[in-house]
């Protein structure tokens, strides 16, 4: 359970990034974070593992208080935060394995990862994690030979294999395309139901959110305007968060996509090619 | 309207970009020129010194042409092996020392003060001329190839770290952010988010230092730091061109065989 208390960051002596934020997360929920770009989503999800360092505010993870740790015992909780990134974050020279196995430097010691002689119960389960995802055929690749939807896999094999408590999701589809957003989400959100594992995922598309999501909190310039159901999102709301013109802008675009797509499966029926 | 109503000019000239004010620009220029006759007005040359040189030179040419690969051989083979030697060995300890110095020396990496102390090292390193490191460590350890040998290591520190540095200072935070993210220590963070990054960079950069070190192996031999550099020096002051010819030509084949591999090496590595 994640209990974030009255959370603050501000950059510099003006730039408010968060406005006293609270949100509890409760055992193996998932929540949506939307709002516009620069509403603090991702300094939000940076401040509970501290790669960002908040200002004030508390950040309880099962009752240890992450935002006040000295730097051995933060080492010792970021192993328990799983965290997957916007343009995956691969190590990209290095092989999928080297990838996934990265992410349980955090339990060995340092000959172990340097000569990469991981122990066998980690391995196994590396080698498991990849078969989950589906890359079990691309252990030995180098992740830049692999596609982007491909890499997304990786890094959520590379999250999950730090055993954590917690999954911090930084815009995981903002770099794919939306077939493929479709499956990473679903990837995702099945995975953390499997585990019971809650998870906070930055969502930049709204459709998108309000289809996986179950719950979503809606932030504009650092604050919390919206803690709900999909359901309860409806125009005003999303006019309070986006602000009018962008969320005009957005539902259009949104829309011309339907149709685009509609007009194409219209023609291709015409043509006599069934849609895939 | 008709395009004549309005007189434009037809002349244009680009207006002055540096010195604006004609007054000054007339001053300025006219005193560059007047330094300029001076200075050239100052140079004493002796044609008659003039025309001696251009006979030895035609000498050098001569000896140039029938290069003697034996009558000296065996001074060139030891001059030879020293300088190899002499690069190889500074390259491998050059390599070795500057590798910490240039983690840390990028900001991403270390400290302040350790930032600032790598940085004051490649400045020093990078500031003096191999020549005069050389004649340096000749007088503190006498002649020969140790003196090379530190010289080129010392001079391989100031230029490997510095581009290693901002190599480092250069890279994909994002991945270096992940690796963090999972807990890793400072040095897993170095072995798993920075290496791989930078390796071929540095793999790369080796070996055209390995190209360049041995090149000035040849140079601060004349100045008594060992090598084929001495074996030349010798050659030219007993008026041996034929044999100085000949290191010339040895020389430059070495250097074209070190160029083409090193260059060979790094295109695979990319």
């Amino acid at each position: 359970m994640l209990v974030i208390k009255n959370l603050t960051k501000q950059y510099g002596a003006k730039d408010v990034a968060l406005k006293d934020v609270s949100v509890t997360i409760g055992p193996g929920e998932i929540v949506g974070l939307i709002g516009p770009s620069g509403a603090g989503k991702s300094t939000l999800i940076r401040c509970i593992n501290r790669l960002v360092e908040p200002t004030a505010g508390h950040i309880l993870l099962d009752d240890v208080d992450l935002a006040s740790l000295s730097s051995g015992a933060l080492r010792r909780q970021r192993r328990r935060i799983g965290m997957i990134f916007q343009e995956y974050a691969l190590i990209e020279r290095l092989t999928v394995m080297e990838n996934v196995l990265s992410g349980q430097l955090g339990y060995v010691p340092f000959w172990r990862s340097y000569l990469r002689k991981f122990p066998a119960d980690t391995v196994r389960n590396a080698f498991a994690l990849l078969d989950r995802v589906g890359l079990l055929s691309h252990a030995d690749k180098r992740a830049d030979a692999l596609s982007g939807g491909q890499r997304q896999r990786v890094g959520i094999a590379r999250a999950l294999a730090q055993e954590p408590d917690l999954l911090l999701v930084d815009e995981p589809t903002a770099s794919l395309d939306p077939k493929t957003s479709r499956q990473i989400m679903r990837l995702i959100t099945e995975i953390s139901v499997e585990r019971g594992l809650p998870a906070i995922i930055n969502i930049h598309d709204v459709p998108l959110a309000k289809q996986f999501m179950r719950r979503i909190v809606g932030l504009r310039t650092g604050e919390v305007v919206f803690d709900g159901k999909p359901e309860d999102l409806d125009n005003d709301v999303l006019t309070t968060i986006y602000g009018t013109e962008d969320w005009t802008a957005m539902r259009e675009s949104h829309e011309q996509d339907k149709t685009s797509e509609a007009e194409q499966a219209h023609a291709m029926q015409q043509i006599g090619v069934s849609a895939i | 309207m008709s395009p004549t109503s309005q007189a434009y000019p037809s002349a244009w000239k680009r207006p002055p970009q540096i010195f604006t004010d004609p007054l000054w620009r007339r001053v300025i220029f006219s005193g560059m020129v007047l330094y300029l006759l001076l200075a050239i007005g100052s140079v004493e040359v002796n044609w008659a010194r003039v025309w001696e040189g251009l006979e030895r030179g035609q000498q050098f040419v001569m000896g140039f042409l029938t290069p003697d690969f034996t009558s000296r051989w065996r001074d060139i083979s030891i001059g030879l092996v020293e300088s190899l030697t002499m690069t190889l060995t500074a390259t491998v300890v050059g390599i070795i020392i500057s590798v910490p110095i240039g983690i840390g020396a990028a900001k991403n990496m270390a400290p302040t003060w350790v930032y600032l102390i790598c940085r004051a090292i490649i400045s020093v390193s990078r500031s003096l001329q191999e020549i005069i490191i050389a004649i340096f460590f000749v007088k503190m350890f006498g002649f020969g190839p140790f003196a090379g040998f530190l010289t080129l290591s010392f001079a391989t520190i100031g230029f490997l770290s510095k581009l290693l540095a901002e190599d480092i200072e250069d890279i994909d935070k994002s991945q270096v952010e992940a690796i963090r993210a999972t807990g890793a220590s400072w040095l897993q963070i170095l072995v798993y988010g920075v290496s791989p990054q930078v390796m071929p960079r540095l793999v790369g950069l080796s070996l055209y230092r390995l190209d360049i070190n041995f090149r000035e192996s040849s140079v601060i031999g004349i100045v008594g730091a060992g090598g084929i550099g001495a074996t030349l020096n010798t050659a030219i002051d007993r008026y041996e061109y034929d044999s100085a010819g000949a290191i010339l030509l040895i020389i430059i084949a070495i250097v074209l065989v070190v160029e083409y591999s090193s260059s060979l090496i790094r295109r695979r590595l990319q």
